[in-house]
């Protein structure tokens, strides 16, 4: 039967992560995102010449808020540095480090402890790095600027500019030749206007990203994921303001949740927790992968995995 | 795929007549277009321009039923690509296989783990709904006493499935008027099995190797008068099962091709479970009708219907719940805590079972905020101090609780001392997250 074949006028822009020793980095490799001139995976009627890409999220603090995670790996969590080296080991392309310990309600550790760490990591790992501060607007301002100068020359993913800090994060991630996640909540009005705004500093669209607060599964999973697919079908369609590629943190909505934390005894019915929890990970990444993610933010290696080989199926 | 105004306009009598009402026969097509009237309007119109039109009108996915009753289970009509353009009508059905080799013991086992993948999410039951019996044996009476154990065992719609035609006569009589799915039918076995599943009131599942033959086959069941199809779109590679559900969906939607405008049911494949539930999920997001796994695994189907009631949420229907106070965790008193958050249903389903995580009995005041999320309500502001103490005055809160003190969400804060000088109440900042409820309430809480 004849193909109904839906061409693109125009591309996803292409975005790396990540500068080699050949560009002055000291990364073992530089990854492409994006560049896709289809839907997802839909190789009859485009190319996808950059597959999505799995990070393995990495805390500066022990996340109380994954009791597995946090119990699985005790003896990981508690170490940025171990932690981020087991990246390589359980296949993850990148690593994404949040600078949790710097929010106000935690630690709120300094500029100058974002600076190092972020230092530490990169003599640690030689995977591409993702940076993301604390969430806090303000916070972010201080530390995100400071991890900007400490990374300089290695390319890495600095996020989250939002509305409120874009400027500061903008100005630091250009000033250090690294890319930007530009942070808007479930809107898409709001994510190109942010677009927008962070390309008029002139940042370069291939050096944006958008997250659009990914909603976890059962948690708003159908907001973020048809905004995902509109942005993708605009961006296809010829705006290239909406053709940057998108990140999907899917971890952090995944390990708070009551699914992946209240056990069998509590809920006979739901299944074994370890399983049900690493399987919410899977489902949410699989999902997502339809509606364009093009990096997805893991935790659990068994996810890694899975989400790798399903990735690996599909590309 | 719908028909414009001109094409409609070639099949009337053109003689501008004027007693449908309108001044030409064009005005007359453009407004069937539009669907503004009706076609036996036009007293002149041709038998065959009427079959032709009524033919163009009918659905481009044709709905399915399979089962009877309330528990009957409706699939297909789906009329768009993406959900954002208007909603997806029907949930696809979700289930397992049980093969006709299955042991008694492990029978038994599977029946039971089945029966209990029911799980309620956001004030809805959901569950699987179906099971596929497999005649793997090709023996026909292991066949039909597994269906018998299945269908007297479990409430469970039924996809029968045999290459024995005489087994599939039989099971479908066990079946009853329960509308269950028979098949596979093939190019060879089409017309054997199109009589039975129109004299027994059941489906037919279309196979073949591609979208070709698929088409082949529906076009001969079809022939006879007879449209309760559904077509297999599995395929070993999850790949090739992607292209082919996106292009039938496309093709039936686009091109109005009739042949594979039937909801798809695919049997998800894979090495391990997390393959499946990835397959399942990738099936979900895009179109399939019915998404089939090998085991009742209550791990791999929370997540999945979950992913289902995500996907065919109605994206334009702002979903929300009654602005009122709730009596949460069993019977609250007098000087039980008053948790004040939005009317956004999502936002009440994630406050309000963490509520009962806490095992602490609360009010929950609900603050009509439009169907807003916390911070979206707070930066449209929807969700301000005077909005608050509206809601506290509607249910007369000072009657209900003795303590004057109530508990915003922690990421509206900033409203705190505005509520507090406006009510005279005691302000208390929640947590942020609603997963945080239960530690809040239990230490620091009074
Ligand atoms: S009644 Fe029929 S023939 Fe007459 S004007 Fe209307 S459409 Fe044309």
């Amino acid at each position: 039967m004849e193909k109904v074949i839906e061409k693109a006028v125009s591309k996803i822009s292409e975005l790396a992560i990540g500068a080699t020793s050949a560009n002055g980095g000291t990364r073992e490799k530089e990854l492409k995102i994006g560049g896709q001139s289809a839907m997802p995976f839909l190789h009859f009627e485009g190319s996808m010449p950059n597959a999505p890409v799995v990070a393995l999220e990495v805390w500066d603090t022990v996340p109380e808020e994954w009791p597995l995670i946090a119990d699985e790996f005790k003896d990981i969590v508690n170490d940025p540095i171990k932690w981020a080296q087991k990246g390589k080991e359980w296949g993850a392309d990148l690593i994404s480090l949040r600078l949790e310990s710097c929010h106000p309600d935690n630690k709120n550790n300094s500029a100058a402890y974002a600076a190092d760490l972020v230092k530490k990591v990169l003599a640690a790992t030689k995977l591409p790095l993702i940076v993301i501060g604390c969430g806090h607007p303000e916070k972010d301002q201080e530390i995100l600027p400071a991890v900007a100068e400490a990374a300089k020359g290695e390319k890495i993913l600095l996020g989250m500019a939002t509305k409120d800090n874009y400027k500061t994060i903008v100005a630091a991630a250009l000033a250090s030749g690294h890319s930007i996640i530009a942070e808007s909540p479930l809107d898409i009005n709001l994510a190109k206007q942010l677009n927008i705004l962070v390309s008029d500093m002139s940042m370069p669209l291939e050096r944006i990203a958008m997250h659009h607060t990914t909603g976890g599964l059962g948690y708003g999973f159908e907001y973020c994921y048809s905004i995902m697919e509109r942005c993708r079908l605009a961006g296809l369609a010829g705006d290239k303001i909406m053709a940057t590629p998108i990140i999907n943190m899917i971890a952090d909505e995944t390990w708070k949740t009551k699914e992946a934390k209240t056990p069998q005894d509590e809920q006979p019915n739901w299944g074994d927790l370890h399983k049900r929890a690493i399987n919410w990970e899977i489902a949410c990444a699989a999902g997502y992968l339809q509606s364009g993610a093009d990096i997805l933010v893991l935790a659990h290696p068994e996810s890694i995995k899975q989400v790798k080989q399903t990735i690996g199926k599909l590309k | 795929m719908a028909l414009t105004g001109l094409d409609i306009y070639k099949l009337l009598p053109k003689t501008n007549c004027k007693k449908c009402g309108f001044p030409t026969c064009l005005a007359f097509a453009m407004a069937i277009a539009a669907k503004k009237t009706a076609l036996d309007k036009c007293p002149d119109i041709s038998d065959e321009a009427k079959a032709t039109l009524s033919a163009a009108s009918e659905p481009p996915i044709r709905t399915i039923t399979i089962g009877a009753g309330e528990k009957k289970l409706e699939i297909g009509g789906e009329t768009v690509l993406f959900r954002h353009e208007k909603t997806f009508f029907h949930p696809c059905g979700l289930g397992i296989t049980i093969s006709d080799t299955t042991s008694p013991a492990d029978l038994q086992d599977k029946i039971k783990k089945f029966n209990a993948l029911s799980f309620e999410r956001v004030g809805q039951k959901v569950k699987a709904e179906i099971i596929a019996v497999k005649n793997d044996s090709n023996d026909k009476s292991k066949f039909i006493n597994t269906v018998k154990e299945v269908k007297s065992k479990t409430t469970a719609l039924l996809v029968l499935l045999s290459n024995d035609t005489s087994a599939l006569e039989e099971a479908v009589k066990i079946a009853g008027d329960a509308k269950p799915v028979i098949g596979p039918a093939n190019i060879s076995n089409a017309d054997q099995i199109t009589a039975i599943a129109k004299s027994n009131n059941a489906n037919i599942l279309a196979t073949g190797k591609d979208l070709d033959e698929i088409s082949t086959v529906t076009g001969k069941i079809s022939a006879s008068g007879y449209k309760e199809i559904l077509i297999d779109l599995s395929n070993v590679k999850d790949i090739t099962s992607l292209e082919n559900l996106t292009q039938t969906r496309r093709m039936a939607l686009k091109k109005n091709i009739r042949s594979i405008g039937f909801p798809a049911l695919v049997f998800t494949s894979g090495a391990n479970t997390y393959d499946h539930l990835s397959y399942a999920a990738m099936a979900i997001a895009k179109y399939a009708g019915i998404v089939i796994l090998p085991e009742p695994d209550p791990s791999i189907f929370l997540p999945l219907v979950t992913l289902r009631q995500n996907i065919y949420t109605d994206p334009q229907k702002p979903v929300t719940v009654d602005s009122k106070l709730y009596a949460i965790g069993g019977q609250p008193g007098a000087n039980s805590p008053v948790i004040v958050t939005t009317n956004f249903s999502l936002t009440f389903f994630s406050v309000e079972p963490e509520i009962l995580n806490a095992k602490v009995p609360t009010w929950l005041l609900i603050v009509d905020t439009d169907g807003l999320s916390v911070l979206t309500a707070w930066a449209a502001e929807k969700f301000h101090a005077e909005k608050v103490l509206d809601a506290m005055k509607k249910a007369n809160l000072e009657s209900v609780v003795s303590h004057k003190k109530i508990i915003i969400p922690g990421y509206v804060a900033v409203m705190a001392p505005k509520l507090n000088e406006i009510s005279g109440w005691e302000i208390l900042i929640g947590p942020r997250e609603a997963s945080a409820i239960p530690k809040y309430l239990r230490s620091s809480w009074q």
